[in-house]
């Protein structure tokens, strides 16, 4: 029942950044990057207010996979670097996410290079 | 003659409605079900490799899910998941690297350079720029803060 309603909770956090998304693309046209980007940037906001905590406690994974969750450990990457000195404070951002980032170039290479380019369909 | 505002209020009175329900109820439930999927990787490498800490965990979880992301767009499945699912394919981080992964695919024929590693962050670029300036920004801002505190 506990792992239940754990699931639960990750499937409708997840879905609620979804619906937000998709609200703003059927109101105001906004194309993929403009979402991404402003997602990224509500995750960097909820860190550094220290909301996300809640959030990512509420939503577990729900949380963490949607591009917010990205935006977060950005920004508690660099408040954990912040408490080090000015160097942690500036790199340890990236440092969080050099995982993804890595998996990202990586696989995007990889899967670049040996999948058949297909023509878009509309 | 109409001007952009009032075409504007036409075109959104004139559309249909139920479909703008039906994208909604989507993005939820795929969104929904991507980020479930991951709690399921959590939970198994929870169980699997007990001795990395949550933030590892998370970090494989996020990587493995990017591997899906890619390994799908580079089938052409994740294109035709985005075309029904809108918003629920693109805010899990699998539609991040769908965003690098789908031009890299695309001028694949142009070659490894001018093809493939120039063109894989033309999307995704806003992103990386913008993250790495947040961070910066944060880490500034918190560095000035706990010096002056």
């Amino acid at each position: 029942m506990e792992i239940f309603l754990l699931y639960l909770r990750v499937f409708a956090t997840g879905g609620t950044f979804c619906l937000i998304g998709q609200i703003l693309i059927n109101k105001t046209k906004m194309n993929t990057a403009r979402i991404l980007v402003l997602f990224l940037s509500i995750g960097v906001i909820l860190e550094a207010t220290g909301l996300w905590m809640y959030v990512e406690g509420f939503g577990a994974s729900g949380a963490t996979i949607p591009i917010v969750g990205f935006g977060a450990s950005l920004a508690r990457g660099a408040i954990n670097g912040a408490k080090i000195g000015i160097l942690p404070a500036l790199t340890m951002g990236l440092e969080s996410v050099a995982g993804g980032l890595t998996a990202v170039i990586v696989f995007g290479l990889f899967f670049g290079l040996v999948s058949r380019s297909r023509t878009k369909k509309m | 003659m109409m001007n952009k505002e009032e075409y504007k209020k036409h075109v959104s009175k004139t559309c249909p409605k139920t479909k703008e329900w039906r994208t909604m109820l989507l993005a939820f439930i795929v969104g929904g079900t991507i980020c479930m999927i991951g709690e399921g990787f959590r939970d198994l490498y929870t169980e699997v490799i007990p001795k990395f800490n949550s933030t590892q965990v998370t970090s494989l979880v996020t990587i493995t899910m990017i591997f899906f992301g890619s390994l799908f767009t580079g089938l052409g499945l994740y294109d035709k998941l985005g075309r029904y699912a809108g918003a629920g394919s693109v805010i899990p981080i699998t539609g991040f690297a769908n965003s690098v992964v789908s031009p890299a695919v695309e001028f694949n024929r142009e070659g490894l350079f001018y093809g493939v590693m120039s063109n894989m962050f033309v999307v995704a670029g806003p992103i990386i720029v913008s993250g790495v300036v947040w961070s910066v920004l944060v880490g500034l801002i918190y560095f000035i803060v706990g010096v002056a505190v």
